[in-house]
């Protein structure tokens, strides 16, 4: 059954399959749509969470640890109540749309992005932070400073955020509703074809995901190898 | 290098949205069964439809339960599902405006190929669940609220076998109710209740060598369309109480203004036009017909 699928899934990527193309499409740009919202309000959250001593600071990194274990059927739960026809947001018409695909994995993934964060930027030396507070910097400076030099960290935690929505099915489901030309994802559309037993057709689209996977990571490995070695 | 590198990446997300936003003007959203889409069914007809009203569905494919749950709460603009006393009530209700009544096929109970139980030759349904529990032969339910599911517990209560109802008692709107479901009494033994879609339960079922009522048109599908094929064969067939009438009713626009009532309208009469009503007579998998049309003559 594994090599039939692997075939499969090499003549469905050769023959460039356009019902393929459009659930790879859908899979990518909600993805990569939620990993980007999550990576803008989760990183300059993790530097200032990072960076600032607090009253309650150790409930709140307690806190985001928690909301790590959050499953995504709870999320799926939470937002499909608000977003609803009955839900306060009803009337946006959200349901089932690929922008509530994007909600949920928000939801999901800001923890993922913030608590990364914050262990990247809690490696850096304290000497940096002290030197360029002597300098003058402001703490926008000194965030932007101090950023720049846990780039590695951050890059890997919104490279793990991306990871974690591209093989979400919890949230895709229930909000997105699998349907076929709209929000029919990668991962649904391997449960849909589990549930009609065509397993090998499923552990074919599973094959594409990983190669989707694979050289969107490769991409960024080169674009970070190219940064270190420019400065070095 | 490194611009190339984030130039793909760019033209990639572009390139996603671009193949994402080229849809048809007019579009309406369907909750269904899982039996009307994993059959086959609505990738003959919807095309079709689109073709003649320029018109495109979205379909949400769910157990019947969580289909009439999507019209209550607006959240569709029109629902195709299979048990005619909800869809009714459906109707009296309010929710939605007129049930047309689309096509039919049938409910069978299938088991192993040895048949433990000896179901062969029961006769009616009602003697064939008995032997079933008699026998405390492995039974494999939906357990998910579907319209299959509704089946199972109506026959359950025919058949004589002493049943129970098992509740959870939630609280809605304020007021304490009990989500119950009827099971035959004093089954834990070998009653399954797996929570899952027509297909996942044949597999299950086939697996553990179990029991199971099914639509004929999903077990078609599975004994016949797949490979490896499951080895579950019909036991029992054929009793008018099981026969399982698909209806299609759109959404009341008086209950929910928004929905685009005269679209879903204008799909539920197609559904029952000459043209549509031909398609689902001639549709085949593996050379069966699955459904067969209730609004024309054949």
């Amino acid at each position: 059954m594994i090599l039939d699928s692997l075939h499969s899934a090499f003549l469905l990527l050769v023959s460039w399959d356009a019902e393929m193309i459009e659930i790879v499409a859908v899979s990518l740009r909600v993805s990569c749509a939620s990993t980007l919202v999550a990576a803008l309000v989760g990183v300059p959250s993790g530097v200032v969470i990072a960076l600032n001593r607090f009253p309650g600071k150790r409930l709140c990194l307690t806190v985001l640890n928690t909301l790590l274990a959050l499953p995504t059927v709870v999320i799926g739960l939470l937002v499909y109540s608000f977003i609803s026809r009955r839900g306060v947001f009803g009337p946006l018409e959200l349901l089932y749309t690929q922008k509530a695909i994007i909600i949920g994995q928000v939801i999901l993934i800001i923890p993922v992005v913030t608590t990364l964060t914050i262990a990247a930027i809690s490696r850096i030396d304290r000497r940096y932070r002290r030197t360029a507070l002597t300098l003058g910097a402001t703490s926008v400076q000194m965030g932007w400073v101090i950023l720049k030099e846990a780039r590695f960290g951050v890059m890997a935690a919104v490279i793990a955020a991306f990871g974690r929505v591209i093989a979400e099915v919890g949230i895709s489901m229930m909000l997105g509703g699998n349907a076929k030309g709209f929000t029919r994802t990668m991962t649904t559309a391997m449960a849909l074809e589990y549930d009609k037993g065509e397993f090998v057709l499923a552990i074919a689209l599973g094959a594409i995901l990983l190669t989707f996977a694979f050289s969107i990571n490769l991409m960024f490995h080169f674009l970070q190898g190219r940064i270190r070695g420019d400065d070095v | 290098m490194r611009v190339t590198l984030w130039a793909a990446l760019a033209g990639l997300i572009m390139m996603t949205s671009v193949a994402v936003t080229a849809a048809a003007d007019e579009v309406i959203t369907m909750s269904t069964t899982t039996s009307t889409q994993a059959s086959g069914l609505l990738d003959i007809l919807l095309p079709q439809f689109t073709e003649a009203s320029g018109i495109e569905v979205k379909v949400v494919a769910k157990g019947t339960g969580a289909a009439i749950r999507d019209g209550m709460d607006g959240n569709v603009d029109v629902i195709f599902v299979h048990a005619r006393e909800r869809e009714e009530q459906f109707v009296a209700e309010g929710y939605g405006t007129k049930r047309y009544a689309v096509m039919h096929n049938d409910f069978v109970i299938v088991g192993p190929a040895d048949d433990p139980a000896g179901v062969r030759g029961s006769g009616d349904v009602q003697e064939a669940m008995k032997r079933i529990a008699d026998h405390s032969a492995l039974f494999v339910s939906r357990g998910d609220d579907s319209g299959t599911h509704t089946k199972e517990q109506q026959i359950w209560r025919l058949s004589g076998v002493p049943t129970e109802e098992v509740g959870t008692e939630i609280v809605k709107g304020g007021t304490p109710v009990t989500l119950s479901f009827v099971v035959p009494a004093d089954s834990e033994g070998w009653y399954r209740s797996i929570g899952q879609g027509m297909g996942k339960v044949l597999t299950f079922a086939d697996e553990m060598g179990a029991y199971t009522l099914t639509d004929r048109g999903t077990f078609i599908k599975y004994k016949y369309g797949i490979d490896p094929p499951i080895s579950l064969e019909i036991v029992n067939e054929g009793a008018p109480e099981l026969a399982n009438p698909y209806g299609v009713i759109p959404v009341n626009p008086e209950k929910f203004p928004h929905v685009k009532y005269d679209q879903a309208d204008t799909f539920a009469r197609w559904l029952v036009s000459e043209q549509a009503q031909q398609l689902i007579g001639s549709y085949r998998l593996e050379g069966k017909q699955l459904f067969f049309p209730d609004a024309i003559a054949q």
